[in-house]
């Protein structure tokens, strides 16, 4: 019985040190589970779509749910170039869903509960944007920045709390993620050490609560991902409109 | 009162940002109910943008979180 507490697996174990140079690329357990969930979501989808057919059986029907699902919601939010971001999108989608579920294997490894690795999907979406609007708008760049419709006398104020409200984007994407698989697998390990300290009567109580909390897990691991991507094409969006 | 006994304390004072969400989410759950009895065909589209600010607001619960860790790992 392992009652070492409810932080102890969010420990990154190294298995294999690799440096190139100032690189670092060890292969830790997060590495690993990465790995899984990507071939997860590659394997799942192909056998899914091995044998299309006009009338989609099951696994076919599923895939094309998922696909169209988020397809949709490229298109609702990025509104005259949705088609061209629907495979970003549909990538960014299947890969944090995969980690967020692949933690709620019992001994499994969640690797968005790691800052780095939502830091590092929420920098490269912020930077991607950034770019995009660079090159869309040149210097125009910076008339996001100026609100328009408000007195001159003003504009000391707003522009400062602009650039910081668009500066925060990618920490609140990041954490925002982080947070809440944390959070989530950390209420479970509590519940759980709670359940297994408790004389037998009553242990049905805790144990029982921790069924319900890995449902709202599952539930939870789809709205985040959702929320993710629905983030990004608003991001995409500000970017690519005139302002 | 020495550094290391002001942890648990900050930790737990950061746990009190949750009574805001505890807020948000009834509120978010109370309109819900209202709205579906007003209107019950209405449902579906409803529960899917409750599910989203329901999930919105449980995050700024989780902030505190984050500030209670950047507190541990103060002590």
């Amino acid at each position: 019985m392992d009652m070492s507490g409810p932080i102890q697996h969010f420990k990154v174990i190294v298995y294999q040190d690799i440096h190139l140079g100032m690189l670092d690329i060890s292969i830790s357990n997060s590495v690993v589970f990465i790995w899984i969930a990507v071939a997860l979501v590659i394997i799942s989808l192909r056998l899914m779509t091995l044998r299309p057919e006009l009338i989609p059986r099951t696994g076919q029907l599923m895939a094309e749910i998922l696909y169209g699902f988020v397809a949709r919601q490229t298109r609702l939010n990025i509104h005259n170039e949705g088609e061209k971001f629907i495979p970003l999108m549909f990538t960014l989608f299947t890969f944090i869903l995969a980690c967020n579920l692949v933690g709620l294997i019992p001994g499994a490894f969640t690797p968005t509960s790691q800052l780095a690795v939502t830091g590092t999907l929420a920098v490269g979406i912020f930077l991607f944007a950034t770019g995009l609007r660079f090159y869309r708008h040149g210097l125009g760049f910076f008339r996001a920045f100026v609100p328009a419709g408000i007195p001159k006398i003003l504009l000391p104020l707003m522009i400062p709390i602009e650039l910081i409200s668009y500066l925060a984007r990618p920490v609140t994407l990041a954490l925002r993620l982080f947070a809440n698989m944390t959070a989530g697998h950390m209420a479970l390990g509590v519940l759980a050490v709670l359940g297994l300290a408790a004389p037998w009567f009553i242990q049905w109580l805790p144990l029982g609560f921790t069924i319900v909390q890995i449902a709202l897990e599952i539930i939870i691991a789809f709205i985040q991902a959702y929320i993710f991507v629905v983030l990004s094409c608003v991001y995409i969006d500000d970017a690519l409109v005139d302002h | 009162m020495d550094a290391a006994a002001m942890v648990p304390i900050g930790m737990g004072l950061a746990a009190a940002g949750m009574a805001g969400a505890a807020l948000g989410i009834g509120m978010i759950f109370s309109k819900m109910i209202e709205a579906v009895a007003r209107q019950p065909e209405a449902e579906p589209t409803l529960a899917k943008y409750a599910w989203i600010g329901f999930a919105l607001v449980e995050t700024i619960a989780l902030y505190a979180l984050v500030i209670a860790f950047i507190i541990m790992g103060q002590g």
